[in-house]
């Protein structure tokens, strides 16, 4: 029965996929009711829902075949203090009159269950978080991206001019480790499509850098964040080790620009009054994927996994960030751990949702 | 360093010795003159003091240094630390003397073995929530291999593996200076401290998003808690909001301790520690953030690892800079010990703990140890020595143990103080350097009652020795000599008549007769209130007195059949050694006649007494005085001497109790040497209030009476209650 969605609610966005089915038979356009239809015109000829939804068009993954249907496959996301207008909004267009089930993952399928049951008079189908997302990655990278691949890494990532971005066949992907950066992180080990385990997770995720950056420079978007971040120069705020011992650390074969204090410079009051905006959001983008690439690095070197997929709405284009890791993890391991990025982000829990639908149908 | 200066110097202490010789007796009227002699002489020894100051000071401290440098051939001097290179040419220019800058981390990391090899107690669990804030752990006789994380501005963490091997095995930048440059962004406050304080006040939940910011609720499926942060600063991401400062310093100092807690777990799981020490600006002497990396470490860890402190971690790299310029003298192939007159407690500057000391100055706050002539070991017969704890009753614990012997001390100090002053009738001074000595100890025992963690676990042993430190730092340093002396020859010269009637009795009786003469020789003990009352008003009172007082048998502990059954069908021991307590009648008519039984079986005995004067214990140099004259009337112990059957040892030690991992090296060589398969110990500091639940690898018989009604009365009896344990260890 159709729609077919995938709800994933999670603590800052809701990314919501839905399948558009394109075979669609002249019949069956018959006996479409006429709620559905406009749902699917709604969704299809919009780029932009109310003031915050968001169709992400360059992702749409086209002529998919999905349980024997042909159609495309749409991402949608909008913040998650819409939740309410969300559901609003389902219950304006009678979605319950449907009789469909709506799959939905991630920690708002616990916190709204009430509200879509009362206000929408919808029966959420919860489904958990990481099954959804290793679900959603596997089945991604399957079906690859438009004939291109949806896994890649970079090469030469601090070399502005010779940083490419290149394709990677993750056909063999076990055992690989997760890092979800959404508004915390999780890190997962998987080991096979049902053998995984959460290793750990940090609450010094993208919440935290947006929060950061909300409270020191005064912006409001994620978007508006990350521009500053890319025209400020965090070594004015950071102490690198090159600040205190004028060179390489050598006796414990540390490079001068590595960062040894973040923020550290901001102890001086001169240092605090000359720093500009821009320069206090690439610190704060610095300070928290330095620090993720830590973690994931400890993680894997503890779980003895060389191939670190990075994935979450954290890194939607922040190539800064990515290419960051990129290197962070290449340089700190010796080359021996690779950083890989999917082009899907942080849809993945919500495909994994869709498929839990289709399955469970 | 950023704020402080620590100096570590060495010096040599004079300070007056009492010292006991021999006379020379031929063809003098014995019966008339006093046993031996007794001098006090001016030792020196030698002291290492380290002090630390703000920077503010560093140019009076340069002007102190210059005056009381003393070796001229000093051309150098060792610095490390951020303020090494800022002080450089001030230091360089006022002392004439050249800075030699050392690696900070090498500094480190010698200061931390240091500590941790010479310092009993140095480190504690921080637990908050808990009566006793600080759990002070036992030291490991192999400190080795532990984790260091030192967390100033950046995050340093250090694998060390021995003595001179370690390694940089990772950090990070998110550190101290991330919470004070980030913080000072955030709050505008400008100082460490303040932004600790406001953090202390604020609400993390207003500014961070919990788990059930998102879920509604706990996580159930994997287990995370409701009010887990699930994104520190995850409220914050607007622009229309005002947060307070407090709460925001709070999130701040949350997302830094759980980062840094979860990177050391990491770190350790890899390298497959379970010791990670924490030190460096972040965490000194704050509660606060011992708190919070605490709870990180029990979080990520699961309870798996401890995170660690050190009572002198502000003093590490000037510790490891002076034995850095102390190489040659090798100071590493010594014993140490603090000495509590001379040093500051643990949190002797935090306002937080220490509101009334804030008025004194600053962040002043010194440590003093003391050389110890001779290296410390372990007694090699201990079953376990990494879970050995000498003391019985760990009074930062039990509050009512501490009320009770705390106001003892302080009713007994008077008195001290008094015998202290009548000790050296000769000295015009000593009546004022009593007064002195009154005022330090005073001083102690209420920082005591406030802080009772300042030195470590707070023990009836560790009260003891604080009072001996301050008796010596006023130069008493043997108040009870003259009594000793005294008590000496009084039971010499009964010595015969006892031998005599125990050897007039039959083998059981006598062996009760010995054990009950032990005993009773053990009533007479000047550091309790009770007898020494009895000792000042009834001159008479003697041995046979002395054992009326005794409780009759069944004793308040009593394997005394045991014992008895093991003399009767058991081989002779090998080699016994015995712990002796008071000088006088215990010794001699307590002690001597007992080992005298022992050498008659055909036991080797090893007589272990204390190397320097504790109220009025038998000091080693007394006993082979002693037994010389023993000897000369008996042919047993003559023979015994002769044929090293019996021999004198020192323990090391000049406490009134006994640390069986702190021993001199020469015993334990020699009990292992005898094949040492029976230990006594003998005295209420050193078997009741130490060691009573020791366990050893041999037999072992721990006897004393009970002098204290309180303490009595704790464990169930009376006063002059009897303690007698034999405990054979399982096999």
């Amino acid at each position: 029965v159709f729609p077919w969605f995938g709800l994933d609610i999670g603590g800052t966005l809701v990314k919501l996929v839905y399948f558009e089915p394109k075979d669609i038979t002249a019949e069956e356009e018959e006996e479409e009711v006429e709620n559905l239809k406009s749902i699917r015109k709604y969704l299809t000829s919009n780029v932009a829902y109310g003031s915050t939804g968001i169709r992400d068009v360059h992702l749409e993954l086209k002529d998919l075949t999905l349980c024997g249907r042909k159609g495309n496959l749409h991402f949608i996301r909008f913040p998650t203090h819409d939740m309410p207008a969300f559901i609003q909004m389902g219950s304006e267009k009678h979605f319950s009159s449907l009789h469909t089930t709506l799959c939905a993952t991630g920690g708002g399928a616990y916190k709204f269950e009430q509200d879509f049951r009362t206000m929408g008079d919808l029966q959420l189908c919860k489904v958990d978080e990481l099954d959804c997302l290793i679900k959603g990655v596997l089945y991604i990278d399957s079906v690859g991206f438009n004939g291109h691949s949806e896994c890649y890494y970079f090469e030469n990532p601090t070399d502005a001019e010779r940083c490419q971005k290149l394709p990677f066949n993750l056909e063999n992907p076990y055992p690989l480790l997760l890092v979800n950066i959404g508004s915390g992180v999780s890190i997962l080990a998987v080991y096979s499509k049902e053998n995984y385990k959460r290793v750990t997770g940090t609450s010094l995720g993208g919440g935290t850098f947006f929060g950061l950056c909300c409270l020191l420079t005064g912006c409001s978007t994620f978007e508006e964040a990350l521009e500053m971040a890319s025209r400020g120069d965090s070594t004015k705020v950071d102490k690198l080790v090159r600040d205190i011992y004028g060179g390489d650390y050598e006796r414990f074969g540390l490079p001068g620009w590595a960062v040894a204090s973040s923020f550290g410079n901001m102890m001086s009051k001169e240092k605090r009054e000359s720093v500009s905006k821009e320069d206090l959001a690439k610190a704060t983008l610095i300070t928290i994927t330095n620090n993720i690439g830590s973690i994931a690095r400890m993680c894997a070197l503890n779980e003895n996994i060389n191939r670190v997929v990075f994935v979450g709405n954290f890194l939607r284009i922040n190539t800064i960030s990515m290419r960051l890791l990129a290197y962070a993890l290449d340089y700190w391991s010796k080359g021996q751990l690779k950083a890989l990025f999917l082009e899907h982000e942080g849809y993945f829990g919500a495909v994994g949702a869709l498929l839990e639908l289709l399955d469970s149908a | 360093g950023g704020s402080l200066t620590k100096l570590a110097y060495y010096s040599t202490v004079q300070h007056k010795v009492a010292r006991v010789r021999s006379f020379d007796h031929s063809g003098k009227d014995i019966e008339n003159e006093p046993l031996y002699e007794i001098s006090v002489q001016e030792e020196i020894t030698a002291r290492l003091h380290f002090i630390k100051f703000e920077n503010t000071y560093i140019e009076t401290c340069l002007d102190f240094i210059k005056d009381h440098l003393v070796n001229t051939e000093t051309k150098v001097i060792k610095a490390t630390g951020g303020g090494a290179y800022k002080f450089k040419d001030l230091i360089e220019k006022k002392l004439g003397l050249k800075v030699d800058k050392e690696d900070v981390m090498t500094c480190l990391i010698k200061g931390c073995n240091f500590v941790l090899r010479n310092i009993p107690h140095e480190v504690f669990a921080y637990q908050k929530d808990s009566d006793t804030e600080f759990r002070f752990q036992t030291n490991h006789p192999n400190i080795f291999p532990y984790l260091l994380v030192n967390i100033g501005s950046g995050v340093s963490i250090v694998k060390v593996e021995t003595e001179d091997k370690f390694e940089w095995i990772g950090g990070s930048s998110i550190g101290g200076g991330t919470f004070w440059g980030l913080g000072a962004l955030l709050t505008k406050t400008k100082k460490f401290d303040e932004l600790l304080q406001l953090a202390s006040k604020g609400q993390h939940t207003n500014v961070d998003m919990l788990v059930k910011d998102v879920y509604g609720g706990a996580y159930q499926t994997l287990g995370l808690s409701g009010n887990l942060i699930a994104s520190s600063f995850g409220k914050s991401t607007t622009a229309d909001k005002e947060f307070s400062k407090e709460d925001m310093a709070k999130s701040l100092l949350h997302m830094i301790s759980n980062d840094i807690g979860q990177l050391a777990c990491l770190y350790a799981k890899l390298h497959n520690l379970d010791k990670i020490y924490f030190g460096g600006f972040f965490i000194r002497g704050h509660p606060v953030t011992m708190r919070t990396i605490t709870y990180s470490i029990n979080f990520f860890s699961k309870g798996e690892v401890q995170a660690l402190f050190l009572r002198h971690e502000g003093y590490l790299g000037a510790i490891g800079a002076f034995l850095k310029g102390a190489e040659q003298d090798n100071p590493n192939q010594y014993s140490w010990g603090e000495n509590y007159a001379g040093s500051s407690g643990l949190m002797s500057t935090s306002p937080d703990v220490y509101p009334m000391q804030r008025s004194r100055s600053g962040t002043f706050d010194m440590l003093e140890m003391d050389r110890l002539e001779r290296p410390l070991v372990n007694l090699p017969l201990l079953k376990d020595p990494s879970t050995y704890i000498p003391d019985t009753v760990d009074l930062t614990d039990d509050a009512l143990a501490r009320k009770y012997w705390l106001t003892c001390f302080e009713e007994a100090l008077d008195g001290v103080a008094k015998r202290a002053a009548a000790s050296q009738p000769d000295s015009v001074d000593a009546p004022e350097r009593a007064e002195k000595f009154r005022q330090k100890y005073w001083n102690k025992l209420q920082t005591l009652r406030q802080q009772p963690f300042a030195y470590g676990t707070l023990t009836v042993r560790s009260l003891l020795d604080t009072r001996e430190h301050c008796l010596n730092e006023f130069n008493f340093p043997d108040p009870y000599s003259k009594v000793k002396q005294k008590e000496n020859g009084i039971a010499l010269k009964c010595f015969q008549s006892v031998i005599e009637s125990l050897d007039s009795l039959g083998w059981e009786e006598r062996q009760f007769a010995l054990v009950k003469g032990l005993l009773a020789g053990n009533v007479f003990d000047w550091g309790a209130k009770a007898v020494s009352d009895v000792l000042e008003s009834e001159p008479q009172f003697g041995f046979e007195e002395a054992k009326s007082k005794l409780q009759e048998r069944p004793w308040l502990e009593d394997s005394y059949s045991q014992w008895l059954e093991r003399l009767k069908e058991g081989p002779p021991h090998k080699c016994a050694l015995i712990f002796a307590d008071n000088s006088g009648i215990d010794i001699i008519l307590g002690v001597f006649p007992f080992v005298r039984e022992l050498l008659s079986r055909g036991t080797e005995v090893i007589l272990a007494c204390n190397s320097g004067p504790a109220l009025n214990d038998v000091t080693y140099s007394e006993s082979l005085i002693v037994t010389e004259r023993i000897a000369a009337m008996d042919p047993v112990i003559q023979s015994a001497l002769r044929e090293e059957k019996l021999l004198l040892v020192q323990t090391g030690s000049s406490s009134p109790c006994l640390d069986l991992s702190r021993l001199d090296k020469g015993l334990a060589v020699l009990v292992r040497e005898r094949q040492t398969d029976l230990v006594i110990i003998e005295g209420m500091g050193r078997a009741i209030h130490t060691n009573y639940y020791a366990a050893l690898n041999c037999e072992s018989l721990k006897l004393a009476v009970i002098k204290n009604s309180w303490l009595a009365d704790r464990l169930g009896g009376k006063i002059f209650s009897v303690i007698f344990k034999y405990e054979v260890p399982c096999k």
